[in-house]
């Protein structure tokens, strides 16, 4: 019974699927149906099988699940008629794949299948096999594949070839296996033999060496002469496309003298002529002719050099820049590309042809375009086509911009003659997409501007005459603003003017007033109003008469509800208000950044050893760095005795501190590192502080000597990233700390006693011989524990000798003592003992600490006792 | 080698689907969804190639069905445009003047013909009149 003709349910089904009217009446059919067919699966029943299977695949078609069809797949594999078999392996094909644990159920069946005397059933099995074999069941399966090459019906012969090609791409292993029965299938003459043998020997040539030694030797002349033939065979209805007989096997012939001449000289000019013949005599007027022409190329290109040839090849590939079909071109432009490496000269002749495809409305053919015009920049002619690019951002697709504008920076920072040709071009591709660029095209922008001394000035000037006409791109707008903030006094007295430069006629009004307007335009985001916040203090201090205004304008940001720029506008207003004395060192321009680094590490492969030497190589600017890196030394003692926080959010708060001066201050290069490298160097920092007379000078050493591997590069991160700070500090309650230091700068001097409760230091025990201090430390995040340094001095003229410090303690206390750092302490204070000590409060806050402590030693052999109790410890510990 | 062939509507129901290379269920819909959105806007001027993913996809219109071949990079795109073509006109000449309702009713015949047009992505048959007398002792064996 044939379920398609007579019971004829599989078309009743599509119908009703088809004259549902809404997607939920086809999924209540759809149910319907796979409800009867999981009922007829689960009875069993063998003569609806292959009708259900077919429905099933209906609507797999259609995205439905379908895995309960599986078994049935099998079964039907399993079942001995064709037309079961036939609807089995289609599932099989359809619902599975080789990844599916099932498949080892059917491979025993394909092996029957593959003997199988009916040869139409022996076709599905290879068929099957050839679509979703597993490397397993390649491996299984080989030896039957192997010998159905050799069968007497060619339908079997080309499936079993193809079927071998999926063999060995799964298991290469096996290829061996097939190269004899192969060079035997490529003298056949059945076309459908014929193309795919010729398949499988490419495929065999490419995952085995052996194989293409031998099919180079023995084959190569026999494929030239099957090429010479299908070219010059008359005209056969059969294979006749548009003129030309088999397009499809030429092709395949052409791509597999490729793989046997490419590398080998003897090969390549036994298919000089045939090339040559191709190249010349296949009619170019039709799509097929055309892809002939289009293998032979690239056969032309890949083989060993044939002068001659490659002058052909290069011409037809003109031909077809110049054809009106969009396919052509776009094929030419293709190959172009690949021409470039072989002859790069020839290629250039095309130039312009190939920008105007670029300009083409067609996506594809205008990325392969500008592909290829990337490739043929070099630094004669990157000028004229830099201009030509530019001028089609215009007009150009807003999708294609993206892929432009990232092109068109890229030659211009691969080639730039000078840096006045990279600034002005970067600054009309940002005037004309500039919302298309990616972060570090503006960035490395301001890299380049801040190298190239003598341009601050033109570059401040051109930037803000961009500006005004073209506010609504972002990027270029924060480089405009950047450079405002950095070189603001240059945009108002000309400084460094360049001949052909118009003079501008920009008052400091005029520049405060670009970053009012602009940092209250809705559109403006919040890394361009925090750029503007920054730009703005700094102006503060280019243009003292400004200042009034420009606090008022910082002064509305105080009320931000963004945290970052709340509390930026705050400490800006505090800076300007109160604090002109470091205002101007504040606000000083930021160090040079180094080109190397930054384009080391936007290739994301800087070693760590390089970018270090790189770091401290960058220039110091001028002369006060010194000068703002004694400022900030200053920030961090005071913090050191006036932040009330723990030491572990002083370490957190300092590094924000830095961080607000990242952009204003010119720091020295290394000082920027030391905030860097983290809590770690800051917390150093803080116990440097304790002995109080060393902190001020030994500040900056450690500054200084602090060299991490980060760059000053950095600071770019910081500005795409400016929340991140602020998230910390908000968390630790450093918000109203830091308000406090700057609050009070000015009026309190550096004060240790009292004042600090992490770290002092007390005289534990004093007699007339001796004293004891105990420098007092809390360790971070454990307030029970109190880390004590015992220091022994002998007052005495007499060297005290076998000397044993004991200490005692009541029971709520732990104590815990570490060896001493000798036994013998000399004379005069000159030297002393130190042992370190660790108490356990588990009454912490309740109880203060109190201690027992018993002295001995000898002085000139005689034993000393001296005992004490310790009770001026500080509170709180 | 070609890693997939979609024959789709204008509405972009897939009327045949057939891959070469293993997807998951789920990636098959994606695929099939983003070649429709790829190629059912293009101008009927633009080339017949698009980009997809790493591969090429090579398109053509008949009517208001879409023949979409996914191939390698380095393939030959004319080649494989002129196959779509041959296979079209394979089956027309099987259903006699083929329309899309043809292949929704018959479409484990369209399979069949392809399998005998197209194996493990490889072209396996060029003669159009070998093909069709091939399907015709397939339908005997029914």
């Amino acid at each position: 019974m044939n379920p398609f003709s007579s019971g004829t349910r599989l078309r009743d089904m599509i119908r009703a699927i088809r004259a549902c009217k809404t997607a939920a009446e086809e999924r209540g059919v759809v149910r319907k149906e796979c409800a009867a067919i999981r009922a007829s699966i689960s009875e069993n029943d063998p003569d609806y099988r292959h009708r259900n299977l077919a429905k099933l695949m209906f609507i797999h078609m259609l995205g439905y699940p379908t895995h309960f069809g599986q078994m049935e797949c099998l079964k039907l594999i399993a079942s001995p008629g064709f037309p079961e078999k036939r609807i089995g392996y289609l599932g099989l094909m359809l619902l599975l794949d080789e990844r599916q644990e099932v498949l080892m159920l059917v491979t025993n069946s394909i092996k029957q299948d593959l003997n199988h005397t009916n040869q139409y059933i022996v076709g599905l099995a290879l068929c099957a096999l050839g679509n979703i074999c597993s490397a397993e069941m390649a491996r299984d399966l080989a030896p039957e594949v192997e010998r159905l090459l050799q069968f007497r019906d060619p339908n079997i012969r080309k499936k079993a070839a193809l079927c071998s090609i999926r063999i060995i791409k799964k298991v290469p292993d096996l290829a061996e296996n097939f190269v004899n029965p192969v060079a035997a299938l490529l003298k056949e003459k059945h076309h459908g033999v014929l193309i795919t043998g010729v398949q499988l020997c490419a495929d065999l040539c490419k995952v085995s060496t052996e194989a293409l030694e031998y099919f180079r030797k023995k084959c190569t002349d026999g494929l030239v002469k099957v090429l010479k033939d299908v070219a010059n065979s008359p005209y056969a209805p059969e294979y006749d496309i548009s003129g030309i007989s088999d397009p499809f096997l030429h092709i395949r012939l052409l791509k597999v003298l490729r793989v046997l001449g490419q590398g080998d000289a003897d090969a390549s000019d036994s298919m000089n002529d045939i090339l040559a013949q191709v190249a010349t005599k296949t009619e170019s007027n039709k799509n097929a002719g055309n892809a002939i022409l289009y293998e032979c190329v690239e056969t032309i290109m890949n083989i060993e050099d044939n002068g001659g040839l490659r002058v052909l090849a290069i011409n037809i590939l003109g031909r077809f820049l110049s054809n009106r079909d969009n396919n052509i071109r776009y094929v030419a432009l293709n190959m172009l590309m690949r021409a470039i490496a072989v002859d790069s000269k020839a290629v250039q002749r095309h130039r312009a042809t190939i920008l105007e495809c670029v300009k083409d409305s067609d996506p594809s053919i205008r990325k392969r375009a500008l592909d290829l015009v990337y490739l043929l920049v070099n630094e004669t002619n990157v000028k004229p086509l830099t201009k030509e690019l530019t001028e089609h951002l215009e007009v150009s697709d807003p999708e294609f911009k993206g892929d432009l504008t990232a092109k068109i920076c890229s030659i211009v920072e691969k080639f730039s003659p000078e840096k006045i040709w990279y600034i002005d071009q970067m600054l009309k591709v940002l005037s004309e997409a500039g919302n298309y660029v990616k972060d570090e095209v503006w960035h490395a922008l301001i890299v380049v501007i801040t190298n190239a001394s003598d341009l601050h000035g033109y570059a401040v000037r051109s930037l803000y005459r961009a500006v005004q006409k073209a506010r609504d791109q972002e990027t270029l707008f924060r480089v405009a603003v950047w450079c405002i903030g950095e070189y603001g006094e240059m945009l108002v007295n000309n400084f460094g003017r360049l001949d052909m430069e118009e003079p501008a006629t920009v008052t400091e009004l005029d520049a405060v007033d670009v970053l009012e307007t602009s940092i209250k335009i809705h559109s403006c985001d919040l890394t361009s109003q925090a750029m503007c916040l920054i730009a703005l203090l700094k102006l503060s201090s280019r243009f003292p008469s400004c200042s009034q205004r420009i606090n008022n304008i910082i002064g509305q940001y105080k009320g931000s509800f963004v945290l970052e720029l709340q509390q930026r506008a705050i400490e800006f207003n505090s800076i300007i208000e109160r604090h002109q004395n470091m205002r101007s060192s504040l606000a000083e321009r930021m160090p040079v950044l180094d080109e190397a680094t930054f384009s080391g590490r936007r290739a994301g492969s800087v070693p760590a050893a390089v970018s270090t030497s790189q770091g401290v190589s960058v220039n110091l600017p001028n002369g006060s760095a010194k000068l703002s890196t004694a400022h900030v030394a200053d920030l961090l003692d005071l913090s050191l005795d006036d932040a009330p926080a723990p030491s572990s959010s002083g370490g957190e708060f300092l590094q924000d501190l830095l961080g607000v001066n990242l952009m204003p201050v010119s720091l020295q290069p290394d000082a920027n590192q030391a905030q860097k490298s983290g809590s770690d160097v800051l917390l150093d920092l803080l116990s440097i502080g304790t002995p109080p007379a060393q902190s001020s000078p030994s500040t900056p050493q450690v500054l200084s000597s602090n060299t991490d591997n980060r760059s000053p590069l950095d600071i770019l991160d910081r500005l795409s990233t400016p929340s991140a700070p602020s998230a910390q500090v908000s968390s630790t309650g450093g918000n109203s700390s830091m308000l406090d230091l700057l609050n009070g700068l000015p009026s309190s001097p550096p004060t240790s006693e009292g004042n600090g409760p992490a770290h002092s230091s007390v005289t534990a025990f004093e007699s007339s011989s001796l004293r004891l201090t105990f420098n007092i430390s809390k360790q971070p995040g454990n307030p029970q524990m109190t880390l004590i340094d015992g220091s022994f001095t002998n007052k005495s003229r007499d060297v005290f000798t076998n000397f044993i410090f004991q200490a005692a303690v009541p029971k709520f206390l732990q104590l815990q003592l570490d060896p001493a750092s000798g036994n013998t302490l000399p004379a005069n204070g000159n030297g002393s003992i130190t042992q370190k000590l660790r108490i356990t409060n588990s009454q912490h806050g309740k109880k203060a600490l109190v201690m027992r402590i018993r002295i001995s030693y000898k002085v000139n052999n005689k034993d000393v006792l001296e005992e004490g109790q310790v009770s001026n410890f500080p509170r709180d510990l | 080698m070609i890693r997939f062939i979609l024959l789709q509507n204008r509405q972009g129901k897939t009327r045949l689907a057939k891959y070469y290379i293993p997807l998951e269920e789920s990636e098959k819909h994606k695929v099939e969804y983003e070649v429709h959105r790829l190629v059912v806007n293009r101008d009927p001027k633009f080339t017949n190639f698009v980009e997809f993913r790493t591969h090429k996809v090579i398109y053509r219109r008949y009517a208001g069905l879409f023949f979409s071949l996914c191939v390698d990079i380095t393939d030959n795109e004319l080649a494989y445009l002129e196959s779509i073509h041959l296979f079209v006109e394979i089956l027309d000449h099987f259903f006699s003047n083929v329309c899309e309702l043809d292949l929704v009713f018959n479409f484990h015949k369209v399979y069949l013909i392809l399998d005998e047009f197209i194996l493990a992505g490889e072209l396996q048959e060029t003669s159009k009149r070998a093909i069709i007398e091939r399907m015709g002792e397939l339908e005997k064996q029914e």
